[in-house]
């Protein structure tokens, strides 16, 4: 392998139903980063059926130079094959240096599929990427790599982190947690190249059949959009009880979340919940309200400007990730807070 | 019909993360355990087997210790259990580790599904499983929710989990399948099958049972993926915590800091 073929920083701009997710416009706001690093350019590859230059567009807005369309009725909707031939044989025909790929239910098949099929690394659910030595100290005897994909990842439920790098292999690949990167402010009218690659899908054995797509109905907001999260816990008591979190949400323009238990008890959807098994948030004020902090919730919102527990427990081990812990009864506290937020803001308003 | 099931003994990250007092982790005070995804797949193969009859040989590549949940699976009522264990395959990424895996299955020859986990609690990388399926060049499903196998057609029908979604795929047999701990709830050990597990066989075989492995795609000089650091991550300093408040000072604290803080 000529290590020095391999050249530009590619993404994958996951798309389901030919609308781009959120994640492709993440990916290509680090991309751009690490392209700069390397003074080279930003590749998106988008993969389905009827891929439109309106979406080639979109990809431009956010930052990406080129875009390598595969489109094909056999890819209408996503299964391992014959996405992973698709993403494995662009690889090896532009060999890039870098493959950015979602941390989602989609990219941690691809991913691995696609990694094992060009032979090369893969590091999981990143949620720091930078250009650097590796190693990173430089030691007699050792020959030190310059220009490397570092990537940094926790693991053991959030308690280890490492930093990987692949420095003899290539492309370097990373899928990359949702709600990490930060997408750039879309730059309106920027055009990309499109390079449509044309291949010849033919089913075999490998292709699944798809034999009934089930969407669920949702009409949950988004929380890793969200800059204020008030999110609740078993403490919270009912699903009815949810109502003051409401109450306090609205005044602050905020949205609300829970905790794993919450799903489990059924008082709110899973596309609401916080933490390992859900969603990684970094709002600027997380509330956590009668959370007590297993660890799997807070790997997935210590990354908060700002924390604010109130816990009838003071040993809740949430109490040791807060910036404010309020030990106290959420039942008059919350309602209260928003009284006086409430007041608060129409102080502001006569000024 | 022939299931293998990949199983992994991994420290016990839900159940008690113990830190020093340093902020780091204690792992010498965890449990093993048997990872639960893991746990979650051989529960699927059990009841195959209860429905339609079925072969469940475990499988497990780690430490002589990691035995414990092989005979964990046994006593739950798997058939057959394998160990893979050499100092040469130690510090494997997952692309050696899959590599390995892979090698062993060919070595055990004949099968219809495999099933994994779909990832382990200490890694998180959910990767092992579809790189399987890739060495082996068979058709792989993930985020398996619901699985059903038709004999007769030689196919299995799974619930694919999505974000917002999920999808009916219908595969070839052999394939690969990574099971969701939402797809069952494992059953207990019986206390028949935990005296039959205590000497029951485990096939060990070291690297030199493994013979379509190459040796520069195994343990930790094949792994392409390496560690420049790792570090426990140390929590970050504790905040203020106010334990005598009452609620209307409660409030007003939280109040004053938002204000203070420019957040209103």
């Amino acid at each position: 392998m000529n290590l020095e073929e391999y050249k530009g920083v590619f993404i994958y701009a996951q798309q389901v139903d030919n609308h781009i997710d959120n994640i492709a416009f993440e990916l290509l706001g680090k991309a751009k980063d690490l392209a700069a690093d390397l003074d080279e350019k930003v590749t998106a590859v988008l993969i389905g059926s009827g891929m439109t230059d309106a979406m080639v567009d979109q990809l431009a807005e956010y930052g990406a130079d080129r875009v390598i369309v595969a489109d094909d009725p056999e890819l209408k909707d996503y299964r391992t094959e014959p996405y992973a031939e698709a993403l494995a044989g662009i690889i090896n025909d532009y060999k890039p240096e870098i493959v950015l790929v979602g941390a989602t239910a989609i990219g941690r098949d691809l991913g691995p599929t696609v990694s094992a099929r060009v032979a090369t690394g893969l590091t999981a659910d990143c949620t720091k990427l930078e250009i650097g030595d590796f190693p990173l100290e430089a030691k007699p005897g050792v020959e030190q790599k310059h220009k490397q994909l570092l990537m940094t990842r926790p693991a053991f439920g959030g308690n280890t982190i490492a930093t990987i790098a692949c420095p003899d292999h290539r492309p370097q690949m990373s899928t990359v947690r949702p709600g990490v990167m930060q997408k750039i402010t879309p730059i309106k009218g920027a055009k990309a190249e499109r390079i449509d690659w044309k291949h010849d899908f033919k089913p075999n054995d490998r292709y699944v059949e798809i034999e009934k797509v089930v969407k669920k109905v949702t009409e949950t907001v988004d929380i890793q959009k969200a800059k204020i999260l008030v999110s609740g816990g078993r403490g919270v008591g009912s699903a009815e009880n949810f109502k003051i979190l409401r109450d306090l949400a609205d005044v602050l323009g905020g949205e609300v979340s829970c905790s794993r238990a919450v799903v489990d008890n059924g008082w709110m959807p899973k596309d609401l919940q916080v933490g390992q098994t859900g969603k990684t948030v970094r709002p600027k004020i997380y509330f956590a309200i009668g959370i007590s902090g297993a660890i799997q919730h807070v790997a997935g919102m210590e990354e908060s400007d700002l924390i604010i527990a109130i816990n009838k427990d003071e040993s809740a081990p949430i109490m040791d990730v807060a910036d404010i812990g309020i030990v106290g009864d959420l039942n008059k506290i919350v309602p209260k807070l928003t009284e006086d937020i409430k007041a608060e803001l129409a102080k502001k308003e006569e000024v | 019909m022939k299931i293998i099931v990949c199983i992994k003994q991994v420290p016990d990250t839900a159940g008690g993360v113990k830190f020093k007092p340093d902020g780091t982790l204690d792992r010498g005070a965890m449990l093993a355990i048997m990872n639960p995804d893991d746990k979650a797949g051989l529960e699927a193969a059990l009841r195959i087997k209860d429905e339609i009859g079925a072969e469940v040989t475990v499988m497990t590549m780690g430490l002589p210790k990691a035995d414990a949940v092989l005979r964990e699976a046994l006593a739950m009522g798997a058939d057959k259990a394998i160990l893979m264990t050499d100092r040469r395959l130690g510090g494997a990424d997952t692309w050696a580790t899959s590599s390995t895996i892979a090698a062993g299955i060919r070595r055990f020859g004949d099968y219809d599904l495999i099933i994994t986990g779909r990832q382990a609690i200490d890694g998180d990388t959910a990767q092992v499983g579809p790189q399987i399926a890739e060495h082996l060049g068979i058709p792989v499903i993930s985020y398996a929710q619901k699985i059903k196998v038709n004999e007769a057609e030689h196919t299995v029908e799974v619930e694919r989990q999505y974000d917002d979604r999920y999808h009916v795929l219908k595969a070839k047999m052999p394939c690969l399948i990574t099971a969701l701990s939402e797809l069952n709830t494992p059953r207990y050990m019986t206390p028949k099958g935990i005296w039959d597990a205590c000497d029951a066989e485990i096939i060990t075989w070291n690297r030199d049972d493994l013979e379509t492995l190459k040796d520069e795609d195994m343990g930790l000089a094949g792994s392409p993926t390496k560690i420049a650091k790792a570090s426990d991550k140390v929590r970050k300093g504790k905040g203020t915590v106010y334990k005598d408040l009452d609620p209307d000072q409660g409030a007003k604290t939280i109040c004053d800091a938002l204000v203070e803080q420019h957040y209103i």
